[in-house]
């Protein structure tokens, strides 16, 4: 299996998920630089967080008309993976990969810590390692991360099984309180219609490690590398 | 002489004429002001050199002491730590989101200048009263802004340390601090060399932000300080973050000779240093800076302290390989001029001269003041009556757990990406942070550390005490303590009792740094930090780094089984004098501070590093502000496991007992089948050590007193912050 990083300006956890990957599949990911315009052969493509072009206009605004962009979303449309993570969701919505959008926290501050999801789907290339209902810890790390979307798209993502985590309290309830940015039904994290693009706010990357506290991301690599290997 | 210019820019009279001489003419209004930036306070530390100088600064393992952008430690294996902490007070008092973001930004800037990648954040922040109008707008400013810059820049800040005292109402303090990584044998310096090699400047294009910067650093303020707000950078983190990785990327080449960040004066005091470290002559081109807006003058261009902006000396041929990097990060560069065999400073614009200035006479002619100062008053005596023992001692330390100082900080470093770069091994609220070496099973434990009110009431012991808590915190977590960065804040020099905490605070420095063999190898002085003739309370904060050689073996504070058996090291007199104790509950800002005993410290440290490393002792906590009782609670409410403890020997009193601040202290918690080993290699020592209590149960009990539940705890003691910044 082959993957490929995309670097845009800006981007600050390429390193951390290059990490994640190469652990669970065994080989190094491309990392991509924004400016090439064609995408080498892969099976998956990352997304990475971070603040490309500084999160200037709008998150994720900008990179979404990097050259690279047009390729990706091109061989995303015919069913290319694509994981895209925090900035990563960010410039994926932008792209159109992904509907809705991410506006700033609901308490319009900075927030950085671990929150519990509840992996709301059964099977697939990313959370198959994950029972459905299953809670995990990954932390968030955003200051954009309030998921919005109109009713009729919140009903679509329902009907078609769209939508992957919910931010959960410690017991797999979505209260509240156990949502950290004000997102809509407690909506952490989506796919497309195919299943094959995952846009998500939290960094399975950064818990994929128990030595950094804890592995519940490691699964989701571990999975793709299952799914495409 | 030359009629004297109406405004000196910050310069004395006497300053003025020295330049006149060494210029032997009057400067013009260029020269002028580069003399000013040169000369300041803030650049030349003109009346702290002489004390700086009796810092220690060598052990082997020092790479690069004072002198140079940061401290160079090496860590083995071929790799070298690259670290300094710096303040950014002024500023960000003015403009608080602006100025902690460019302290972020230039500390950093420090740290990659020399070739290291940052791998860690810390900061020290100190506040005014939280009843002061300003307070709540300066923290909400100052944490936005160290988070918008860091977070941007993907770079975790993962420790530090925030107080509150009403002394710095009218001078809040942000001291920043960054820690980075090198190869041993790709350190870059600031030494100019190489006749006709290329200046070239690169990052951001000059502007009219922060013109005078280091000047205002250099004065205290008055009721018109917020008129300085144009005195201000303005930092963009995007910009940095590419030029972070353009200079790494330009690094791995053989193209740059020497490189220096612009920072506080930026073209002027980059260029002077550059020249004056090599021995040469620079001459700039001032029509090849490049510029956000036309019409700058020769002064603004030279004096603009526009954030990420470097200057390098690029060897001959290779200055398409510079421009190549740079413009793959879309950032700006330009030759703008060339080393010369002169040794001065020659500044054209459009082909005529407008500045001229001999490079070593203006560096080593730099005033040096050998400032009056006199030794500090003993601080008033403690009044034994009002610390009679309090009525509930559950009560009190529910209340100090609560306070401003020991409340839990969550609302300030969950704004703080504390975990990009997926390292953060220990993440921020315990004892030091601790950051993976990349690639490795070695970490580097970090810390911020100071108390100003025991440097307020004996600044010599304070000083002391500010290394050896820095010290503590790296062993507790099972490192070795290598060497420190100090960050120097203090009110005006030329006030006599100022000067004198100064020296006391230094002397302290001194002695403690030299007993632990822990040497000072950066830092910065910050003077000025008073309004209206009011000082703050004197604040050396020091920032300490310390390695662990196998990350299996390390401590961490959160209890975590019921069944151990919590054992304090250290000896427990019950000393109240400047404690939290003293203040937050009887009320008292007097006493003298805690003796600092160098020997015992060293020899109870060393003992606990010994336990840890052995992988015997896991759960280690250092006993600080709020003393034994607080200690506790700590490490319960982080574990969410409760203790019970025993009550004090006989003749200690209970409050001394829990509240009392003994430095020296460490509190561990090892399976109760271990203590008696433990007591007793310790007893074999000569290290005080007992049993104070067991862990079990959902609560914290002090004999005698009725259970806490740690959800009350917790309540109490992570409520206070966030409520305190959600009232307006």
């Amino acid at each position: 299996m082959k993957a490929a990083v995309i670097v845009f300006p800006g981007s600050n956890c390429d390193r951390d998920v290059q990490v994640a990957l190469r652990a669970s599949i065994g080989n190094d990911p491309l990392m991509v630089w924004h400016d090439d315009s064609d995408l080498p052969t892969v099976d998956l493509v990352v997304l990475p967080g971070g603040f490309c072009y500084g999160d200037y206009l709008r998150s994720g605004a900008i990179a979404a008309h990097s050259p690279i962009m047009r390729d990706v979303v091109t061989r995303a449309n015919s069913g290319l993976p694509v994981l895209a993570i925090c900035n990563g969701f960010q410039v994926a919505l932008e792209s159109g990969l992904l509907p809705g959008a991410l506006m700033a926290n609901a308490g319009l501050h900075f927030v950085c810590r671990d929150v519990f999801l509840r992996s709301e789907t059964t099977g697939g290339i990313f959370a198959g390692h994950y029972e459905q209902g299953q809670i995990l810890r990954f932390p968030v790390a955003h200051h954009d991360g309030n998921y919005t979307i109109d009713d009729d798209g919140l009903a679509a993502l329902e009907d078609n099984h769209q939508v992957a985590f919910r931010y959960c309290d410690e017991s797999g309830e979505t209260a509240d309180r156990a949502n950290p940015n004000g997102s809509r039904d407690n909506i952490a994290g989506i796919y497309n219609k195919s299943k094959t693009v995952l846009g998500l706010m939290p960094h399975p990357e950064r818990l994929a490690d128990a030595r950094l506290g804890g592995s519940d991301g490691k699964a989701l690599f571990d999975c793709l590398f299952e799914a495409l290997g | 002489m030359s009629p004297r210019p109406n405004d000196l820019m910050g310069l004395s009279d006497a300053e003025y004429d020295r330049a006149v001489a060494i210029m032997g003419r009057a400067p013009n209004h260029t020269e002028l002001g580069i003399f000013s930036v040169m000369w300041s306070e803030h650049c030349s530390y003109k009346s702290s050199r002489k004390w700086l100088a009796t810092l220690p600064t060598d052990a082997p393992w020092v790479i690069c002491g004072p002198g140079e952008n940061a401290g160079v430690i090496d860590i083995g294996d071929g790799q070298a730590v690259v670290f300094k902490m710096e303040s950014h007070n002024h500023p960000s008092f003015i403009e608080p989101y602006q100025g902690a973001a460019t302290g972020v930004g230039g500390i950093m800037r420090d740290v990659f200048t020399m070739g290291a990648r940052p791998i860690a954040n810390l900061n020290a922040l100190r506040f005014g009263s939280p009843d002061h109008p300003k307070t709540r707008h300066l923290v909400s400013g100052v944490v936005a802004g160290i988070g918008g810059y860091g977070n941007c820049i993907g770079v975790p800040t993962v420790g530090g340390e925030c107080s509150f005292h009403s002394s710095y109402d009218g001078n809040i303090l942000v001291n920043a601090m960054t820690v980075g990584t090198v190869d041993a044998s790709r350190i870059f310096y600031s030494a100019a060399a190489g006749i006709g090699n290329a200046v070239v400047y690169a990052g951001s294009k000059t502007g009219r932000d922060g013109i005078h910067g280091a000047t205002m650093a250099s004065a205290e303020f008055d009721d018109d300080s917020e008129a300085k707000r144009p005195t201000v950078q303005v930092g963009d983190p995007f910009t940095e973050k590419l030029l972070l990785e353009a200079c790494l990327e330009l690094m791995a080449t053989d193209a740059i000779v020497a490189i220096q960040d612009m920072g506080a004066a930026g073209l002027t005091s980059s260029s002077f240093e550059m020249a004056a470290k090599g021995g040469v002559g620079i001459e700039i081109d001032l029509d090849a800076v490049p510029r956000r807006e036309p019409g700058m003058s020769p002064y603004e261009v030279m004096l603009s302290e526009s954030q990420e902006r470097m200057l390098m000396v690029i060897r001959q041929g290779r200055e398409d390989v510079a421009r190549a990097v740079f413009d793959k990060w879309g950032l700006d560069s330009a030759v703008i001029g060339s080393l010369t065999d002169s040794g001065r400073l020659v500044l054209r614009e459009a082909g005529l001269v407008v500045a001229d200035i001999p490079v070593d006479p203006l560096v080593d002619a730099a005033p040096r003041y050998d400032r009056p100062w006199t030794e500090s008053p003993p601080p008033p005596a403690l009044d034994d009556a009002a610390l009679s023992p309090p009525d509930s001692l559950g009560e009190c330390l529910v209340r100090l757990m609560a306070c401003p100082d020991l409340c839990a900080k969550c609302w300030v470093w969950e704004q703080y990406d504390h975990m990009v770069m997926a390292d953060t091994v220990q993440r921020p609220g315990g004892d030091a942070a601790v950051v993976r070496l990349h690639g490795t099973d070695k970490g580097l434990a970090m810390t911020t550390d100071c108390t100003p009110r025991y440097c307020a009431a004996d600044p010599r012991r304070g000083g002391a005490q500010a290394v050896a808590e820095a010290w503590r915190n790296l062993t507790a977590t099972g490192a070795k303590p290598l060497a420190v960065t100090d960050c120097l804040n203090f009110g005006s020099p030329e006030n006599r009792h100022v000067m004198g905490q100064f020296v006391g605070c230094i002397e302290g420095i001194g002695e403690a740094c030299r007993a632990l063999d822990f040497p000072v190898v950066s830092g910065n002085v910050s003077f000025y930090n008073e309004t209206n003739g009011r000082p703050i309370q004197p604040t050396p904060a020091i920032g300490g780094v310390g390695l662990i050689a196998d990350l299996d073996r390390m401590a961490r504070p959160s209890l975590e089984a019921a069944g151990h058996s919590l054992i304090l090291i250290g000896e427990t007199a019950g000393h109240l004098g400047a404690s939290l104790y003293a203040r937050e509950i009887a009320g008292l800002e007097a006493g003298a501070p805690p003796p600092v005993d160098l020997a015992a410290e060293r020899r109870n440290g060393d003992f606990i590093r010994g336990l840890i490393e052995a992988g015997r002792v896991r759960i280690c906590h250092d006993v600080s502000d709020g003393g034994l009782a607080v200690t506790v609670a700590e490490m319960a409410l982080a574990g969410d496991m409760g203790a019970v403890l025993a009550p004090p020997p006989a003749d200690r009193s209970p409050h001394g007992w829990l509240f009392g601040e003994d430095q020296g202290r460490y509190v561990i918690a090892v399976p109760a089948a271990e203590a008696a080993g433990i007591l007793k290699e310790a007893a074999a020592a000569e290290i005080a050590a007992i049993i104070i209590g067991e862990t079990g149960g959902d609560a914290l009990t002090l004999a005698g007193s009725a259970p806490i539940s740690l959800a009350a705890l917790r309540i109490a003691h992570e409520g206070w912050l966030p409520h305190y910044m959600a009232a307006e």
